[in-house]
């Protein structure tokens, strides 16, 4: 018998899914279909970075069968200390490919499909066929899209269309796990207050009394490659743009007698690095693959719904369930159904919701996500925007299209569908 | 799996009716109806216009200036406003398209305001940041330099501060740089 068909080989996990626990829910049917419903989830990873790589080999080491893995990066030599899945030959070559393949390789009855790209490029079809997604993502923009593309698949007729987001995120030290139902409960948009800003230093600053090496860069980075390289566009992969910087900033730095401009400084100004720690990626990944098996197995209580983790001074965790805002602009105010007549005037359509209960708008402003509809102020584009007044909802709006409708008399907005009577 | 299904359709069950069905299409985004939101509620007073090249994209468009008193009296400033899909967490992009002489105001035309970097949050809106634009032109501020020889004149001597400003503003050379006419 190989390795692969022995029983031993997922007896802990078997251990787990076979036999209920303190914690499991009374509901739960232990054993053979658990172990399937694990079997079949296909599960989609985004990013194959640090988390990534940590998430991959964590997922086929759970039990789970049918994994995706999205990224749209290439490995860079700065990334072999902790992406444990690339070797210096990879450098160069696409992350999810090699990551699946070396997750592949090394665990014996595991599918991994890579997607080279932006998450972008998928549409909602691609998202509807996963279980649950799991994120390991560098950017806010990246998660924000991910999670308004979520909540906007939920479909109330089809329990299939809600796909639990679980995100991790590591910044140094310090790092985070969630998990989002998508509608149900407090979405990436919802939290987004919680995230600090880069602190920004003012551009005055930079351009007159540098005090620091990183202001001269900045200097150099945002102020003299205007000047002197304006029709470049500025690409932070690029050496010779990084090296001509770290040159001009190092110029600058000794005018004003300042020192420790350094090449590696320069790179990690312009590109915004903060430095990754292994530890924090493993911790996060590995928080966010429990999470995974226990939502797609139901074997114990899934995390409600944020756990943080700050590893600079010792050990710190805290989990709280983050609430969900009521003017969130994704996941609150979702867009209610509005029966038109689309040979209405857009005229007469704006004193039909005037009349409903719960708007009774006054002044509203109106918009697709293509075009203004109609816009009060400022006056130029009231102008511009008056001839729509005469036009049939047809000519202006699709069927089943969404329209998002604000009132200076109301400090929140309304998110209409319409259908076409 | 299905316990966290039965949660939704207890969601629905309270709400229902409301419920939002049918093919999904592009929604609005958040960035768009904040930015119609603060157009709405803008005062932009006599001094100020707005034009939308493209008045389906409210995201990008030209503010003009025309101050009506102080050293920049008599001038139409224009400046580029754009707006990324993270606002408001990110603050809008305003660069001035012409080349102007004035100490925050740098000769690409970067403009130092504190709200449109370092203060910026998001509770701010674009009423907000086109006051701060205009008080720029009421009271250049030669503490906060980007135009540091600008600020210098303006520091030292006021009277040859204005001079400069008005030939700048005629489209004349200052320091030897030329400047555009920008004259209404």
């Amino acid at each position: 018998m190989s390795p692969i068909d022995s029983p031993l080989r997922w007896r802990y996990l078997h251990e787990v899914l076979t036999k209920p626990g303190p914690f499991s829910d009374e509901d739960w049917i232990p054993g053979p279909e658990t172990i399937s419903a694990l079997e079949s989830s296909k599960v989609l990873v985004i990013g194959a970075g640090g988390l990534g790589c940590e998430i991959l080999k964590n997922l086929a080491l759970s039990g789970f069968k049918d994994i995706h893995v999205i990224d749209m990066d290439t490995i860079d030599i700065s990334n072999l200390n902790r992406q444990f899945l690339f070797r210096h030959s990879d450098i160069g070559k696409p992350k999810a490919e090699v990551a699946a393949a070396f997750v592949e390789r090394r665990v014996k009855g595991v599918s991994i499909t890579p997607f080279v790209g932006k998450i972008q490029d998928k549409d909602e079809d691609y998202y509807m066929q996963f279980k649950i997604i799991v994120c390991g993502l560098d950017s806010i923009e990246a998660r924000r899209w991910i999670n308004a593309t979520l909540i906007g698949m939920v479909d109330p007729e089809d329990p299939e269309s809600l796909k639990p987001l679980i995100d991790g995120g590591t910044e140094g030290f310090k790092g985070q796990a969630r998990v989002i139902l998508p509608t149900l409960s407090s979405c990436i948009e919802c939290q987004l207050d919680m995230h600090a800003p880069r602190p920004a230093v003012p551009l005055c600053t930079i351009a007159t009394i540098p005090r620091q090496p990183q202001h001269c860069i900045e200097w150099a980075h945002q102020i003299a490659w205007q000047e002197h390289r304006k029709d470049d566009a500025f690409d932070s992969d690029d050496m010779e743009h990084i090296g001509w910087v770290y040159n001009e900033a190092h110029e600058r730095a000794k005018q004003f007698n300042i020192h420790g401009v350094t090449f590696q400084m320069t790179q990690g100004v312009v590109k915004n690095i903060i430095p990754a720690i292994a530890s924090t990626n493993a911790v996060i990944a590995a928080a966010t693959t429990s999470e995974a098996l226990k939502i797609a197995t139901s074997c114990n209580p899934y995390l409600e719904n944020y756990m943080m983790y700050a590893g600079e001074e010792g050990v710190y965790t805290y989990t709280f369930e983050a609430e969900k805002k009521s003017d969130c602009p994704v996941c609150g105010n979702l867009a209610r159904k509005m029966t038109v007549n689309p040979k209405m005037t857009l005229e007469e359509f704006i004193e039909t919701i005037g009349e409903r209960p719960e708007a009774q708008l006054k002044k509203p402003s109106l918009r697709t996500e293509e075009k203004t509809l109609y816009q009060r102020f400022p006056p130029q584009l009231e102008e511009q925007t008056r001839a729509n007044l005469k036009r049939s909802i047809r000519e202006l709006v699709d069927d089943g299209e969404e329209i998002a409708v604000s009132d200076p008399a109301y400090t929140i907005d309304f998110r209409y569908r319409l259908i076409f009577s | 799996m299905l316990k966290i299904w039965s949660m939704k359709q207890k969601q629905q069950q309270a709400e229902n009716a409301e419920g939002a069905a049918g093919k999904k299409k592009k929604k609005v985004t958040a960035a768009q109806l904040r930015v119609q939101r603060d157009l709405q509620e803008l005062t932009l007073g006599s001094t100020m216009k707005m034009t939308f090249p493209n008045p389906d994209d409210i995201l990008n468009f030209t503010l003009t200036i025309e101050p009506d008193e102080g050293l920049y009296k008599g001038g139409a400033f224009h400046f580029s406003f754009n707006v990324n899909q993270n606002f408001p967490h990110d603050p809008p992009k305003v660069k001035c398209t012409q080349k102007i002489y004035h100490p925050n105001i740098d000769l690409e035309g970067n403009v130092c305001l504190n709200i449109l970097r370092e203060d910026w949050k998001p509770v701010l809106n674009l009423n907000a940041v086109i006051v701060g634009m205009q008080f720029l032109f009421l009271e250049p501020n030669a503490s906060d330099p980007l135009n540091k020889e600008a600020a210098d004149d303006l520091r030292q001597n006021r009277d040859a501060f204005k001079r400069n400003v008005r030939t700048s503003m005629a489209g004349g050379t200052v320091r030897g740089v030329q400047f555009e006419r920008v004259m209404k």
